[in-house]
C-alpha cells in the first residue's frame, strides 16, 4: 500500500538548530524556492523514515511567537495554521528547542498547541545540555505538555534516530489526532500566563546547574568589550578583505591561465573565421573573465557563513547598532550590508531579518552602494592600467590606496544616503527597537558551511552560465556584425552595430569623458558589472588569445586619458549597473517604485560623480 | 526564578550599569519612549523572557552612550537598547 506523502514542518525560536536538523534529515534532497507572493525563502526537503514512509519536511523561519511581526514570522504562522496559499497543512509539527535554553521555546510550544496540530517537541542540542550538566526528565515533560518529546543531536551522525523512530510511530496513528484550531493572537496577559506556565513546567522537569557557558562568557568578555570589541571587529573585517584580495589571487591566476589555454586551444584547432572568433572571444574569454572571480565569491561567503554559524554575527550587530544608528541604520542592517560586499543580491535578501519596514527599506536602498565583488574586475583592470604601483609615504602602495579609497567612498556614500533618507523622509520617527538574542557560541560545523558555500557557488556559476554567457554572445554579435565591406582599412568594429549604438550614446556620455567604446561596454555591463571588462576587450578588438586582463589594460592605457579612467572608476562606485539587483529590489520591496527610485538615485550619483571627477582631473592636467 | 527583593528601590533596567543584577518587578511600556506601541513592546519583551520574577544581569554595554546593553535573562542573553529597557522595572 502506497501511503500519501507525510508533511512535516520545523518550527522553533531562532538558533534552536532547525536548519541543522533539516540538513541532517534531508541531506542533499533539498529544494529552495520562494513562497508565492512573498519573498521568504521556502526550504523543503525529502527523506524516508526507517519504516519506509515518504516525508516532506519544511524548514520554517525562526520565531518567538505566532503573532507574525515580520514577513518571515507571518509565513511560519500561516504555514502552521494551514493558511499559507498552496501549502498543505502540516500533518505533524516538529517544535525544535535548544535544550540548554528551554524557556522561550516551551512558551512558544504552549501557544502552538492551541493550533490543534499534532506536534512533537524535539529537544535538540542534547549533547551540549548533557555536557553542561543539565538534566531533563523527558517522560515527565511529555506528560506535563501532553505531547511526545524526543531528544536529538542534529550535528551528530545518528543523532536523529529517535526522532525518526517517533515519526514512524506517530504517522501510524496520525489521522485521529488533529484537533480544531483555537489559536488567536494572544493578549499580553495570556502571553504572560503562558510564560509562567512554561517556567513552572521547566522548574518541574529540568534541573539546571546554573552554570552558564563559560566559553561564551569568556569570549564575550573580549568580543563585546566596548573598545576591544570594535577592534576585534575591525580585525576580522581586515582579515576577510585580505583573504578576498590576497589569498584568492593564486587561484584566480590559475583559472585565468586555464581559460587562456582553452582559448589558445580553440584558436589552434579551429580554422580562423566566425566560429573561432565566437568561441574564443565571445564564449571562453567572456564567461572565463567572470568565472575567474569564483575564488573570491567562495572566500567571502565562507567568512560570512563561518561567522554566522559561530554566533558572531549577532555580536557584530550589537557592536554596530549605535554607530550605524547615527546614520539612521538599524544594528541588524550590519549583516545584510556586510553580505553586500560579496553581492548585493544575498545582502538584500538578508534584510528580511529587519522587522521594521522603514529600516528594511533604507538598508535595501543603500545595499547596492557597498562594493560588490563584481566591481573588483573593473577596478583592478583600470587601477593596474593607470595607477602607478609606487609607494606613497614610504610604505603604502598607491594602487592599494586607490582600491581602498573606492571601497571607502562606497561605504561613506551609503551612510550619507541613509542619513539623508532619515533626515528628509522619515524625520518624525523614533528608531525601531533593537532586540536580539545573543546565542551561545558554537563550533562551526563543516557540513553546514559546505552546504552553504556550495549553494552560493552554484548560484554564481549558473549565473555565469546563463546571464553572462548570453550577454557575451550578444556583445560578440553586436561587435562582429555587420562585417566590414571588402577592402576597408579601418578596424572591423567601426562598421558594427556596437559602434552605431555606442556613437548614438556618445553625446550623452561625452561630458563625463566616456568615448563610444565605453558606452558599448556599459550596456552589457547592465546585466552584470564584470562583463564590462570582457566587453571592453571585445570592442577594442583584441584578438588572438590575448584576453588576459593585462592586455586589455595595456590597450586602455594607450586609448584613454587618466581623466577618463578616473571618471570610469567614479562611475562604477555608484552606477546601478546590475539588472539582477534591481530585480531583487523590486521583488523584496514588492514595488516598481522603489526599484525606480534606486535606479534613478544611483544613476544621478554616478553621473554627477563622473562629471566632477572628469572635469577636476582635466583641470589638473590629466585630460 | 527568585523572590522579589523588596529592600532595594525599583528602577528601570535602562538606567542600570554594567554588572547590575536584579529581579524584574514589572513591565511598564509607557515609561519607555519606544517606537512600538505599549502592547507591542510589552509582548515582545515577554516573548524574550522578560517576565516578572526573572533574574537579570547587565553583562555588556555598547561604546556610544553605553548603548545597547546585553542582558542575561535567566539562562539566555538578549541585546536591547536602553530606550526599550526603560520599560523593564527591576529591583
Ligand atoms: N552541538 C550541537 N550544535 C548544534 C546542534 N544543532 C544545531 N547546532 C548548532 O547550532 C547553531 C544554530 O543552528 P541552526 O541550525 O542554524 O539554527 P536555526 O536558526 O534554528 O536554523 C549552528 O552553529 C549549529 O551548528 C546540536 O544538536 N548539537
Ligand atoms: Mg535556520
Amino acid at each position: 500500500m502506497e501511503l500519501p506523502l507525510l508533511h512535516l514542518a520545523l518550527v522553533g525560536t531562532p538558533n534552536s538548530g532547525k536548519t541543522s536538523l533539516f540538513n541532517a534529515l534531508t541531506g542533499s534532497r533539498q529544494k529552495v524556492a520562494n513562497y508565492p507572493g512573498v519573498t521568504v525563502e521556502r526550504k523543503e526537503g525529502f527523506f524516508v523514515t526507517p519504516l519506509g514512509r515518504q516525508v516532506s519536511l519544511v524548514d520554517l523561519p525562526g520565531t518567538y511567537s505566532l503573532r507574525g511581526r515580520s514577513p518571515d514570522e507571518e509565513i511560519t504562522r500561516d504555514f502552521v495554521l494551514g493558511k499559507a496559499s498552496g501549502e498543505a497543512v502540516p500533518d505533524l509539527v516538529l517544535c525544535v528547542a535548544d535544550s540548554t535554553n528551554l524557556r522561550l521555546t516551551i512558551r512558544l510550544l504552549l501557544e502552538l498547541k492551541r493550533t490543534g496540530r499534532p506536534m512533537v517537541l524535539v529537544l535538540n542540542m542534547f549533547d551540549i545540555a548533557a555536557r553542561r550538566g543539565i538534566t531533563v526528565d523527558v517522560e515527565r515533560l511529555a506528560k506535563e505538555l501532553g505531547l511526545p518529546v524526543v531528544t536529538s543531536i542534529a550535528v551528530r551522525k545518528g543523532g536523529t534516530a529517535d526522532l525518526l523512530k517517533l515519526t514512524d510511530e506517530i504517522s501510524a496513528r496520525l489521522a485521529a489526532e488533529a484537533e480544531a484550531n483555537s489559536w488567536r493572537a494572544l493578549s499580553v496577559a495570556e502571553l504572560r500566563a503562558t510564560q509562567r506556565e512554561a517556567d513552572r513546567i521547566i522548574a518541574d522537569c529540568v534541573s539546571l546547574p546554573s552554570r552558564p557557558d563559560t566559553w561564551t562568557a569568556r569570549i564575550d568578555g573580549i568580543v563585546l568589550h566596548p573598545v576591544g570589541g570594535l577592534i576585534v571587529l575591525a580585525l576580522i573585517l581586515f582579515v576577510m578583505f585580505q583573504a578576498v584580495f590576497a589569498w584568492a589571487q593564486p587561484l584566480m591566476e590559475l583559472l585565468n591561465s586555464g581559460f587562456d589555454a582553452l582559448g589558445e586551444l580553440v584558436h589552434a584547432t579551429l580554422p580562423s573565421g566566425l566560429l573561432q572568433s565566437f568561441l574564443q572571444n565571445g564564449v571562453i574569454s567572456g564567461v572565463g573573465s567572470v568565472i575567474v572571480f569564483l575564488p573570491q565569491i567562495i572566500i567571502i561567503f565562507l567568512f560570512i557563513l563561518l561567522l554566522e554559524d559561530f554566533g558572531y554575527m549577532a555580536r557584530a550587530a550589537f557592536l554596530m547598532d549605535r554607530i550605524m544608528g547615527g546614520a539612521g541604520l538599524h544594528g541588524r542592517a550590519f549583516i545584510p550590508l556586510l553580505s553586500s560586499f560579496a553581492c548585493a543580491i544575498p545582502g538584500i535578501m538578508a534584510t528580511r531579518v529587519i522587522d521594521n519596514k522603514r529600516d528594511r527599506l533604507t538598508t535595501i536602498l543603500i545595499a547596492p552602494l557597498m562594493t560588490c565583488s563584481a566591481r573588483i574586475p573593473v577596478y583592478t583592470l583600470i587601477i593596474s592600467a593607470f595607477i602607478p604601483a609606487k609607494d606613497v609615504w614610504g610604505f603604502i602602495n598607491l594602487q592599494g590606496l586607490v582600491m581602498f579609497g573606492l571601497y571607502a567612498t562606497g561605504i561613506a556614500s551609503a551612510l550619507a544616503v541613509s542619513f539623508l533618507i532619515k533626515f528628509f523622509m522619515l524625520r518624525d520617527y523614533a528608531p525601531a527597537p533593537f532586540m536580539l538574542e545573543l546565542p551561545d557560541y558554537k563550533m562551526p560545523r563543516l557540513k553546514s558551511i559546505a552546504i552553504g558555500v556550495y549553494t552560493r557557488a552554484k548560484m554564481f556559476l549558473v549565473r555565469a552560465g546563463t546571464t553572462i554567457f548570453s550577454m557575451m554572445v550578444l556583445i560578440w554579435f553586436l561587435a562582429s556584425f555587420p562585417q566590414p565591406p571588402a577592402g576597408a582599412t579601418e578596424p572591423a568594429i567601426d562598421f558594427s552595430l556596437a559602434a552605431i549604438i555606442g556613437k548614438a550614446l556618445e553625446p550623452l556620455l561625452a561630458p563625463v569623458g566616456f568615448n563610444w567604446q565605453i558606452a558599448v561596454a556599459l550596456i552589457p555591463g547592465m546585466a552584470a558589472r564584470e562583463v564590462a571588462v570582457a566587453a571592453l576587450g571585445t570592442v577594442y578588438a583584441i584578438e588572438g588569445g590575448k584576453e588576459a586582463a593585462e592586455q586589455i589594460g595595456q590597450v586602455l592605457a594607450t586609448k584613454w586619458s587618466l581623466a577618463t579612467a578616473l571618471s570610469m572608476l567614479a562611475w562604477y562606485i555608484f552606477a546601478p549597473q546590475c539588472a539582477s539587483t534591481l530585480a531583487v529590489i523590486r521583488r523584496e520591496t514588492g514595488s516598481w517604485t522603489w526599484m525606480a527610485v534606486t535606479f534613478t538615485y544611483m544613476l544621478v550619483l554616478a553621473y554627477a560623480a563622473s562629471l566632477v571627477t572628469y572635469n577636476v582631473a582635466v583641470a589638473l592636467g590629466a585630460g | 526564578m527568585t523572590d522579589t527583593n523588596d529592600t532595594r528601590p525599583h528602577m528601570p533596567l535602562g538606567l542600570a550599569h554594567r554588572g547590575y543584577t536584579g529581579v524584574i518587578q514589572h513591565l511598564s511600556a509607557r515609561e519607555a519612549g519606544s517606537a512600538l506601541s505599549d502592547i507591542e513592546l510589552e509582548s515582545r519583551l515577554i516573548e524574550l523572557g522578560f517576565v516578572e520574577g526573572a533574574r537579570v544581569e547587565i553583562l555588556h554595554e555598547g561604546l556610544v552612550g553605553r548603548d545597547p546593553i546585553a542582558v542575561r535573562v535567566d539562562s539566555i542573553t538578549i541585546a536591547v537598547r536602553r530606550r526599550e529597557a526603560m520599560a523593564i522595572i527591576v529591583a
